[in-house]
């Protein structure tokens, strides 16, 4: 059996005095889409920051339990949060392209990280990673172009590009299509599922029907705590808790 | 007096007439669905109505009444002793109007000791006249306003309408004050620039307006060294001081400080701004001037001025820094937190997401933010006034004294005055100068910042 990429163990998250997250433990696999579903505020979103320590970001967020990525404790002292992040990248529920060029956009991590040596090094980063989100064709053209110009759908890829260009391990995913159409959703989903062969990815996700298109496995939380969690097909035909039950037949959320 | 009087009158009826109307529409209500508008709204209605007509001609009168008095009072016997030269006539019939008003004044001219008696009649007379007018109208307003105090009178729309006049009229006030004060501003520089060629005004180094006179008044106006002050002071050095710390001030503050340090500091920097602008100047004065003479002194300048330019540019620089922080700090608040989150989460630093990501997004509000602050760096005088001297030269030297448009402003208008000398009118075309880039300033900023919050809206 392999060893899991992430795994988490009671991990509770407060946000000043409120407890956000209640003992939950999960291992993430590498080459399958996790995803997360729940109803609202069930805790779904700061789990999933706490797996790229987001949440060190917001004032008054601690983080109590063990995240192992590769066996190494992310909370650990010695762990520099920033690096994590280089190995851990995250895409936003919202579209959030630097108001930079295309190509700054993509260039931007690469450059930070110092991962080219050259400019045709950085030419090739951008053409890869742009080509991996599937955007290099409509924006080859005008990579000097506003990356806050191009559509919806597009800034989400751009935004896929750009976490894919600094090399991670695993891809976190917010609601990465809340805020897009049913088309640009489609083309999305269908980037996630290229992707998978070369990144552990997680995704959270309000549409159940998402989770059962893109994911091998999903989680189910619910009130901070994590309910069910097992193969997606399992989850969604034959879910053994009664909670998970009601939630995808819609029973409430 | 007897206008002041009048004025008094005319708010009573007011009163009387909101207590009457108010009364009479109590009689006439029935119940609720009896009359359109509450007994409250028709007061209001009869009260303006004999408070307006009234006092707008008491104001009319008021504007009236001098040229009236003074009609009367050359067509009487005693103003044909008057000279014929209208200045020394103006300033005999002076006198009278002030013997007029102030019966114990000494008379120095013996004509205007006998004027005085026959503007004082008038001016009874006139005054008679414009306060029964005054109550004529008053009462004419209440009796129409009292006619319509009925059921189906629509009081309450009147009143609407009223108070939409009143507050449109409250603004205008404000907007007619400064075109008033841009149309004396050009009058009076127009007068100047008959005497003086503007160019010469705008692009000559030679000012010393005191030894003007003559032929050469052109040459005496070369405003150029006070303009190179102003920029010098306003412009250069005190943004030296103020955009470095009010911008890292306004960073610290909106990234890195804790919500409890953020909550002691910004109050402190707020402080900074209420601080009258002349106590800062003492303090450039007596405090800073004399720190940079001594340090000029030890650094090998011969015989350093006390008085330079560097002293008032460092203390408007941190006169400016709340200003130029509390510009910066909303531009960087408006950046939307997903920008930062995205570099953050690419494994960015927190210095490096704000180099890279928030001050290049900021950047235009942070621009706009600092013409602002040169705007009213350069329109500051107490400090200029009290700190970088009178010499009007031309020079780079932080160490030497200098002088600002607001300075020489200063210095033409106060003291010893006579008005249309080009001496005294050079200060409103200086004042037309300041005026119109002080304008431009502020318009392109306020344009740079509407369309910066557009852009993330």
């Amino acid at each position: 059996m392999t060893e899991a990429k992430i795994t988490a163990r009671n991990v509770d998250v407060f946000y000043g005095q409120k407890k956000a997250i209640n003992d939950v433990s999960i291992d993430i696999d590498n080459g399958i889409v996790t995803a997360f579903i729940g109803p609202s505020g069930c805790g779904k979103s700061t789990f999933l920051r706490t797996l790229n320590r987001m949440n060190d970001t917001i004032a008054g967020a601690r983080v109590d339990g063990q995240i192992l990525l590769d066996g190494e404790d992310i909370y650990a002292p010695s762990m520099d949060s920033v690096a994590l992040r280089a190995r851990v990248g995250m895409v936003f529920q919202k579209p959030n392209p630097f108001p930079k060029s295309i190509y700054e956009n993509i260039a931007y991590g690469p450059r930070i990280h110092g991962l080219a040596n050259s400019k045709s090094d950085m030419d090739g980063i951008v053409e890869r990673a742009l080509s991996k989100a599937g955007l290099w064709d409509e924006v080859k053209d005008r990579l000097t172009d506003a990356g806050t110009a191009l559509s919806g759908g597009q800034q989400q890829r751009l935004c896929i590009a750009r976490a894919i260009a600094v090399s991670p391990e695993v891809i976190l995913m917010d609601e990465p299509c809340s805020a897009l159409d049913p088309i640009a959703t489609a083309r999305i989903e269908e980037l996630i599922d290229e992707l998978k062969e070369s990144f552990a990815i997680v995704i959270v996700t309000h549409s159940m029907q998402q989770a059962a298109r893109v994911s091998q496995r999903t989680a189910f939380f619910h009130l901070g705590s994590l309910v069910e969690y097992g193969e997606t097909d399992q989850i969604f035909t034959n879910p053994r808790e009664t909670r998970t039950k009601d939630y995808i037949t819609g029973r409430y959320g | 007096m007897i206008l002041t009087a009048v004025l008094l009158a005319v708010l009573g009826l007011g009163l009387v007439g909101w207590y009457a109307a108010r009364g009479r529409a109590r009689l006439l209500y029935t119940g609720r669905g009896s009359m359109h508008s509450m007994p409250g709204y028709h007061g209001w209605h009869v009260a303006l109505w004999i408070l307006v007509p009234a006092l707008l001609v008491w104001g009319v009168w008021q504007a009236i009444m001098p040229g009236l008095v003074g009609g009367v009072v050359l067509a009487s016997p005693a103003a044909q002793a008057l000279p014929a030269d209208p200045f020394l006539a103006g300033s005999i019939l002076a006198e009278a109007h002030a013997i007029a008003a102030d019966p114990s004044a000494v008379a120095f001219n013996p004509e205007a000791q006998a004027l005085a008696e026959p503007i004082r009649e008038a001016q009874t007379r006139f005054s008679l006249i414009g306060a029964a007018i005054v109550l004529l109208a008053a009462f004419a307003g209440g009796a129409y306003g009292f006619t319509r105090v009925r059921p189906d009178f629509q009081a309450r729309t009147h009143v609407e309408r009223a108070v939409l006049a009143v507050l449109l009229a409250a603004s205008l006030l404000a907007i007619l004050t400064t075109f008033g004060i841009v149309a004396s501003l050009v009058f009076e520089a127009g007068l100047f620039f008959k005497d003086v060629s503007p160019i010469a005004f705008l692009t000559g180094t030679h000012w010393s307006p005191a030894s003007a006179g003559g032929d050469n008044l052109s040459d005496k106006f070369g405003a150029v060294p006070l303009f190179w002050g102003t920029i010098y002071i306003g412009a250069i050095i005190a943004m030296v001081v103020a955009i470095p710390l009010g911008l890292m001030s306004a960073i610290y503050l909106t990234q890195y400080a804790s919500a409890r340090i953020r909550r002691w500091i910004k109050p402190m920097l707020e402080i900074l701004a209420g601080i009258p602008t002349v106590v800062y100047g003492y303090f450039a004065a007596l405090t800073v001037a004399p720190m940079i003479r001594d340090f000029a002194a030890s650094v090998g300048v011969n015989n350093p001025s006390t008085e330079s330019a560097l002293a008032a540019g460092l203390v408007m620089g941190v006169m400016i820094i709340p200003f130029v922080s509390s510009m910066a700090d909303d531009a960087l608040a408006a950046v939307p937190r997903a920008m930062s989150d995205g570099s953050l989460a690419l494994g960015a630093t927190r210095s490096e997401t704000i180099k890279k990501v928030l001050l290049p997004a900021a950047l235009p509000g942070i621009v706009a933010g600092v013409m602002l602050a040169i705007s009213r760096a350069i329109g500051e005088t107490m400090i200029v006034v009290m700190a970088a001297g009178a010499a009007a030269r031309l020079t780079a030297d932080p160490f030497a004294s200098m002088t600002t448009v607001t300075y020489q402003i200063v210095q033409l208008l106060t003291g010893d005055q006579e008005f249309n000398s080009p001496k005294t009118l050079s200060a409103f075309a200086l004042g037309l100068v300041l005026f119109v880039v002080t304008l431009i300033l502020n318009i392109v900023a306020l344009r740079v910042v509407k369309r910066f919050r557009e852009a993330y809206e």
